[in-house]
Parts: C-alpha cells; sequence; structure tokens
C-alpha cells in the first residue's frame, strides 16, 4: 500500500490545520471569542455546525488516498502499483459499488426498470428480469419484500439509535465533568435548553443525522437505497462521493481568494498613489470580463494543455484532480474582486484614524503597521464575506460543471450527476432518482452553509447586530 | 457630465485594450495555434500538414506580434495579434473555427436572448424590491421571519432545480406551456412563459433578501425617526422615504446589468432550446471553439463597461446631490 497525495489532498488538510490554528488564535484573543461565542449561541448555526462536521468527515475520509499493490511484473519481478487511486471512503462503500447493475432500476427496487427478453423456465419471456444484487437474496420477493425493507429499515434505525445514545451520553458526561455537575441535572439543564451553547439543538440533529445514516445504512445491506445509475451504478456512491468534491470547491476557492483579496485591498487602500491605480486596474480588468466567460475560456485552456501534457499525470485519478484544484483557482480569481474593493475601502478607512497616524509618527515599519494594525481591523469583514460565499461556490460548481467548464466529467460531482442525468426526466416512465439525490443532497449542504454564515455575519457586523436588537424591540406595524 | 463621460469612456477603452492583451496571451501563447489545432482535428494522429493547413486557413500562421518579413505598416498589421485581436475594436471578430462569420451569428441571437432576459431582469427586479418592501414594512413579525427562512432556503437550491422541475411540472405534467423550442414573432411568448418564470424564480432568493437588508439599514436611520416623530405613517414613510433612499444600492445592483442582458443566460436559454447568445456560448464551449469565446469575451467586457458608465449617470438621477466631475 502507498499513500496519494493528490494536490486537493494537501490542501484540504492544509485547511483543516490551518482552521485550528484560527481556532487557538480564537481562544487567546477575548474579542474574537466574544464573537463567535455570539455566532454559536445560535441553535440555527449548532445545528449547522454539526451537519457541516458530518459532512466534512466525510470529505476527509474521501482524501486520505491510497495505491494497493498490484501483480509484480513477470519478467523483473519489481514491485508495481495498481494504477486505481483509492480512498478511505472507498474501502466503506465498496460493497456498494461491487453490486452494479446493468441499468437503471429505481430506489429499493429487485426488478430491473426496463422489460427485456430472457428465458424463463426454459421459455423466452418479455417481462422485468430480477436485479442482480438489489434484493438477490429474496426468494419469493412478491411477498417478502414489504417485511424485508422494513426489517432492514428497523436494523438500521435502531443501530442508529443505539449509537447516536452511546455518543450523547459521552458527550453529556464531559459537559457534566466538566462543569463539575452530577450527570442527571447536566441532562435536565440541556433538556430545557439552559446550557450556554445549543446543546439541545445539536445532539437532536445528530439523532436526526445518525437515524438517517442508520437506515440508508441497514437497506444498503440487500437494495440500492437511491437507485442506480444508466451504467447501473449506485446513485448512494455517487451522491457521497461528490460531497468532498463540493467541501473542495468551496473551500479551497476561498483559500484562493483569502490571500488575493486581502494582500492586493491591503496594499492599494494603504500605500494609494500608483500602487492603488495598478491594483484598481487590474481588479476591474477582472471584473470587467464575465465570469463564466472567463472560466470558460480558463478551463478550455487548461483542458488542452492537460491533454498535450498526458506524461505529468500518473493515473486518470491524478489528471481529473489536476483539473479539479485549478478550477478552484481560477474560480477564486474571478471571485476575489468584490472582496478586495471591500478590503481596499477599509483599509482606506482605518489608515486616517489616530493610532495608525501615531504608529506612522513612532517610525513604526509599513509591513508592520499593516500586520499588526490594519490586518486584525480588517478580519471581521473576511471572515463575514468568506462563510458566506462558501455556499456560492458549491452551487456555481454545479452550474460550471452542466455548462462543461467545471470539474472532469469522470470526477464525482453534484453538477456532473445531474448533467448525465439531465435528459431523465422526459424518459416514460419518469427516472427522478439521480436527480433527486444530486438536489437533496447539495440542499443539505448549502441550507447549513447559508444558515452559520448568517450567524457569523450577524456576530461579526456590528451594524447586523445593532439592527437584529432594534428590529426586535420597535414595535410591528399593524 | 460631458467631461466626466469622456474620462470614464476613456479608461473603459483603457480597459478593454488590457481585456484583449490579456485574451491573446491566454488564447494563443498559453497554448499554441498547433495546439488548438490538434484538439480540432482530433487527437494524436494528426500530420504536421494537416496542422498546417488548419493555420493558414485562419491566418494563425502569421508572426504573432510582428512581421518581419512585410512591408511598411504590415508589418504590424499582418501578423496573428492584429487579425485576431486589434479588429475586435472595430467590431470585426472573423470567422469562426467552422466557418461562419461570428458578427453576423451573434447579431442575429442577440434578438432572443433580450426576448428572454429583459422580462426576467424586470419581473425580478420589481418582484424581489416588492417583496423586500414587504418583508421590511413587516420587520421582525413572524411573516418576516418566516419569509425570510423561505428566502435562504430558496437561496439554497440549485438553479439548476429550479429548471428541471418548472419544465417538468408545468411543461410535462400540466402541459400548459412547450416543453422547449423557440420561434420568433408574435407566438414567441408561449414558450418564453416558462423560461421567464423559472429565471425570475431562480433569482428571487439572494435577490429579496439582499434588498430586505438594504431597506433594513435605512429605516435604522435618523432620517427615519424625524418622518416618524413628525407623525407621518408608515406605509408613507416606507415608500416616500426609505424606497427613495435605497435607490442607490439598487441602481448599484441591478444598472449594470441591463447591457449585459443582451449576452443571454447561458443556462437556461440551452435547457429550453432558445436560440440566443448563451446557447451560442455553450455550443462554442462544447465545439471547443476559441474564436467565438474570444469574441464572446470581448463583447461581455464592452457591455459591462457601459453598464458601469450608466450606473454612474442613473446615480446623478437618482440623486441630485451627486454630481459627476
Amino acid at each position: 500500500m502507498k499513500p496519494v497525495f493528490l494536490l486537493t489532498d494537501f490542501f484540504l488538510f492544509a485547511i483543516v490545520i490551518a482552521a485550528a490554528f484560527y481556532v487557538r488564535y480564537v481562544l487567546r484573543s477575548p474579542q474574537l471569542r466574544a464573537n463567535w461565542r455570539l455566532a454559536l449561541q445560535r441553535p440555527a448555526a449548532g445545528v449547522s455546525a454539526v451537519m457541516l462536521g458530518f459532512f466534512l468527515a466525510i470529505a476527509l475520509a474521501d482524501s486520505l488516498h491510497y495505491r494497493s499493490a498490484g501483480p509484480p511484473d513477470p519478467k523483473t519481478g519489481a514491485r508495481a502499483w495498481s494504477v486505481e487511486t483509492r480512498s478511505a471512503l472507498d474501502v466503506v462503500l465498496a460493497p456498494l459499488v461491487a453490486a452494479q447493475e446493468r441499468t437503471y432500476s429505481s430506489p429499493l427496487a429487485w426488478l430491473a426498470f426496463k422489460k427485456e427478453t430472457f428465458e424463463r423456465h426454459g421459455q423466452m419471456v418479455r417481462d422485468f428480469p430480477r436485479l442482480k444484487h438489489g434484493g438477490a437474496h429474496l426468494t419469493g420477493p412478491e411477498t417478502q419484500w414489504g417485511g424485508d425493507v422494513a426489517r432492514r429499515a428497523a436494523a438500521g434505525l435502531a443501530g442508529g439509535v443505539a449509537a447516536w445514545l452511546l455518543a450523547s451520553l459521552l458527550i453529556v458526561g464531559a459537559l457534566a465533568r466538566q462543569a463539575g455537575e452530577p450527570i442527571g441535572q447536566m441532562l435536565a439543564r440541556i433538556g430545557r435548553g439552559g446550557t450556554q451553547y445549543p446543546v439541545r439543538a445539536m445532539l437532536l440533529a445528530a439523532g436526526g443525522l445518525s437515524l438517517a445514516i442508520g437506515v440508508i445504512g441497514g437497506l444498503s445491506t440487500g437494495y440500492h437505497v437511491f437507485g442506480t445509475t444508466q451504467v447501473g451504478a449506485s446513485v448512494l456512491v455517487a451522491a457521497v462521493k461528490s460531497i468532498r468534491t463540493a467541501l473542495v470547491i468551496g473551500s479551497m476557492t476561498t483559500l484562493v481568494v483569502l490571500p488575493l483579496a486581502v494582500g492586493l485591498g491591503i496594499t492599494a487602500g494603504y500605500f494609494r498613489g500608483w500602487v492603488d491605480e495598478a491594483i484598481q486596474y487590474v481588479y476591474t480588468l477582472l471584473q470587467s470580463i464575465p465570469d463564466v466567460l472567463l472560466i470558460a475560456a480558463a478551463v478550455l485552456l487548461l483542458q488542452v494543455k492537460i491533454d498535450t501534457n498526458p506524461e505529468l499525470f500518473e493515473t486518470a485519478l491524478e489528471r481529473a484532480d489536476a483539473r479539479l484544484f485549478f478550477l478552484c483557482v481560477i474560480l477564486g480569481i474571478t471571485s476575489f474582486t468584490g472582496l478586495c474593493r471591500l478590503v481596499r475601502g477599509e483599509t482606506m478607512k482605518l489608515r486616517e484614524l489616530e493610532y495608525i497616524q501615531a504608529a506612522q509618527a513612532f517610525g513604526v515599519r509599513a509591513s508592520r503597521i499593516l500586520t499588526r494594525h490594519i490586518l486584525p481591523n480588517v478580519a471581521p469583514i473576511v471572515v463575514i464575506s468568506m462563510v458566506m460565499q462558501f455556499s456560492t461556490f458549491v452551487l456555481a460548481e454545479a452550474v460550471l460543471s452542466y455548462v462543461g467548464v467545471g470539474v472532469d466529467p469522470k470526477t464525482y460531482s453534484f453538477g456532473i450527476l445531474i448533467n448525465t442525468a439531465r435528459n431523465e426526466l422526459s424518459a416514460t416512465p419518469v427516472i427522478w432518482w439521480s436527480l433527486a439525490a444530486a438536489f437533496v443532497f447539495m440542499f443539505l449542504i448549502v441550507l447549513p452553509a447559508n444558515l452559520f454564515a448568517d450567524a457569523v455575519r450577524e456576530a461579526f457586523d456590528p451594524r447586523a447586530r445593532l439592527r437584529s436588537i432594534t428590529d426586535r424591540k420597535s414595535p410591528a406595524p399593524a | 457630465m460631458f467631461a466626466f463621460l469622456v474620462r470614464r469612456i476613456a479608461y473603459g477603452a483603457l480597459i478593454l485594450v488590457g481585456i484583449n492583451i490579456a485574451t491573446f496571451l491566454l488564447f494563443f501563447q498559453v497554448n499554441s495555434p498547433d495546439d488548438m489545432a490538434r484538439l480540432q482535428l482530433g487527437g494524436k494522429r494528426v500530420t504536421a500538414q494537416a496542422i498546417q493547413q488548419w493555420k493558414a486557413e485562419r491566418g494563425y500562421d502569421r508572426p504573432m506580434f510582428f512581421n518581419a518579413g512585410a512591408e511598411g505598416t504590415a508589418k504590424a498589421t499582418d501578423t496573428v495579434f492584429f487579425e485576431s485581436s486589434a479588429r475586435m475594436f472595430a467590431f470585426d471578430f472573423g470567422r469562426a473555427d467552422n466557418g461562419r462569420d461570428i458578427a453576423n451569428e451573434v447579431a442575429r441571437r442577440a434578438g432572443p436572448s433580450v426576448a428572454l432576459a429583459l422580462p426576467v431582469f424586470i419581473v425580478g427586479l420589481g418582484l424581489s424590491v416588492t417583496i423586500a418592501l414587504g418583508l421590511a414594512f413587516f420587520r421582525g413579525t413572524y411573516l418576516d421571519i418566516w419569509g425570510v427562512t423561505v428566502l435562504v432556503a430558496m437561496m439554497s437550491i440549485s438553479s439548476l432545480f429550479f429548471i428541471v422541475a418548472g419544465q417538468y411540472v408545468l411543461a410535462r405534467v400540466l402541459q400548459l406551456v412547450p416543453i422547449s423550442g423557440f420561434e420568433g414573432g408574435v407566438d414567441s411568448w408561449r414558450f418564453l412563459l416558462l423560461p421567464v418564470a423559472v429565471g425570475v424564480i431562480a433569482q428571487l432568493g439572494p435577490e429579496a433578501r439582499f434588498y430586505r437588508t438594504i431597506f433594513l439599514e435605512e429605516i435604522g436611520r435618523d432620517y427615519v425617526r424625524t418622518a416618524r416623530s413628525k407623525g407621518l405613517s408608515d406605509p408613507a414613510v416606507l415608500f416616500r422615504h426609505v424606497l427613495r433612499n435605497a435607490l442607490i444600492p439598487i441602481l448599484t445592483r441591478s444598472v449594470v446589468l441591463i447591457p449585459l442582458l443582451f449576452m443571454g443566460s447561458l443556462i437556461t436559454e440551452s435547457f429550453f432550446s432558445i436560440p440566443g447568445l448563451g446557447a451560442y456560448l455553450i455550443e462554442a464551449i462544447a465545439a471547443q471553439d476559441f474564436a467565438i469565446v474570444r469574441a464572446m469575451v470581448f463583447i461581455g467586457s464592452v457591455l459591462y463597461i457601459v453598464g458601469l458608465i450608466l450606473t454612474d449617470v442613473s446615480y446623478s438621477w437618482a440623486d441630485p446631490r451627486i454630481r459627476l466631475q
């Protein structure tokens, strides 16, 4: 087994480590700690954090890539590595991937979706054939199917409940110990919502999540829970694998935007003069080209580069990954201008304040003024716009992949899933499950991201906080 | 005002020159014409002769910036840069890689694009501002809270979903409108109804929520308190004062889009088979036709710059205190 680090793996883990450092920084700074506490005190933010944490865990498990040992070379006897790169998540999903059908099958089906001509009891008939894997264990499916589905769902549900209870007990125990209370008292306090953070809402969200996972997992032992695609692959696998792509796009693009927007914005706003003119020229230029066009042009050219230099990539996955990486870079370059303009304006305001002038009078170096005095003060607007952009990027990926300038067609992503299923709704009977799975999963990622962003914005933006207070106080109009 | 316009147009031209050079570098230096030829002719089994012929047909076999072999001004004009980029300033886009005249095609397709994009823009703007005003009017009540919740949920739904679902429910199940297609003239409304409705709904979430924030910000200002304390009714304050003062951010967001309406909408057009510029671009991307993409980048940038100038002019109309100098 040989571990493989793809470009995006590397950056995804780098982002997680950077986030850990940011958390440590927040914990040391009373002002930031208060802001984040305010954000996380909202139940919506707590629930969103649980959901996003779950998706992040899946994405990270899908980012631990390795290549297993292939058969040794028959002549030289040298060890060869399998051309297929797998991730830790692939190991979990392996049984579902192996249960490949021939073509479409609807969710939880035991019969194929289309009639075929085949031999039954020595006679050629035209009927719906049995599926190779879905419900293959049933001997008399007509009578057994309902009971079997219910039994498997119940078993999965029980497993989910058990896992949730165990985890909750551990968490409540840890909380009780930290607060120095008996566990019963802590439980009662959580139950009536008397904790500082919305523990009750978070535990309930985790409960809902583990029930859903339990049921899906239980049913997956014998059926295709979300049906299969045209080539007979499980839709569930495609949807789960797409989570990583969505999060990579959302977080890595943010990572590209951050240094560009903050670096250029601060420099332009602080130094003014020709530096300001030059930076303004660059971002006006970038902004003038409609985003989709710039992305389309860049991705088309990138694809030419990838196609003409196949020797740069060892496996197909590496090639697809390089495209994903550069898509994030391009998306970042097209979308840093808005934040850059904001940071520039804010810096221009800050540099006229007395404390900056005092620092200048003391002879503090410009680089130090920028990092020590300006940067911390533009940080709130940067944090706000970063969390708000995350969901935009996730949604943008689907549109771009649909147009054909998004990720590589072999990558699992919601856009690709929707693109391949685009004509299925006009089929008779309707094939709805691929599209439904893609849209539901996307909604489940983007909605928490939006709610979380809202909470962060309200906590970090003093004007917004003020407004929400005055909102509540102003008498409602009749 | 006149001096201002001249200066803005001059700066716009400067930006366009930059865009032109940038796209040229992107399309001809990052990728050589040889790469393009190989891609168009398909795969690696292409003879050098075929590539040479492909380049000669399109004039890509000339020197890039400077033709030392030519006479007089032809030294500069008989080059790939002049032929393919500099000529764009005269709106001469040359031919697509498939041999058709691009300017002609663009002119023909702009009509359907505007027919779709203009109603989406007007209805969408009107509806989001109305909803935002309504929510601001009922701020802090359950109506506001639930309205915002619905808007956030709508924001979280992919725009592709609205297209797919709208097409399925309205055109297939209820059979109220044709599923896709386009026809010029009076009958076009039947084909446009569904795409327009989908376009409006898809942008409603983020737009209405944005305008609600703007209105709430205005409501918190001193002049609103003054207006209330002198006894004006809530609707009078909202419609006469708040709306008027919130015009600037509304104009900032919307006026710049007006010229871009000619560019059409990428996804909607291709989904509903409307032969506009958005669909043209998608076809060009699928066929990897770089000449069309390059021309569209140029047209899009020109329209955006026109939009920026229009925005500034509209400010002075909305707020007499703003003078363009």
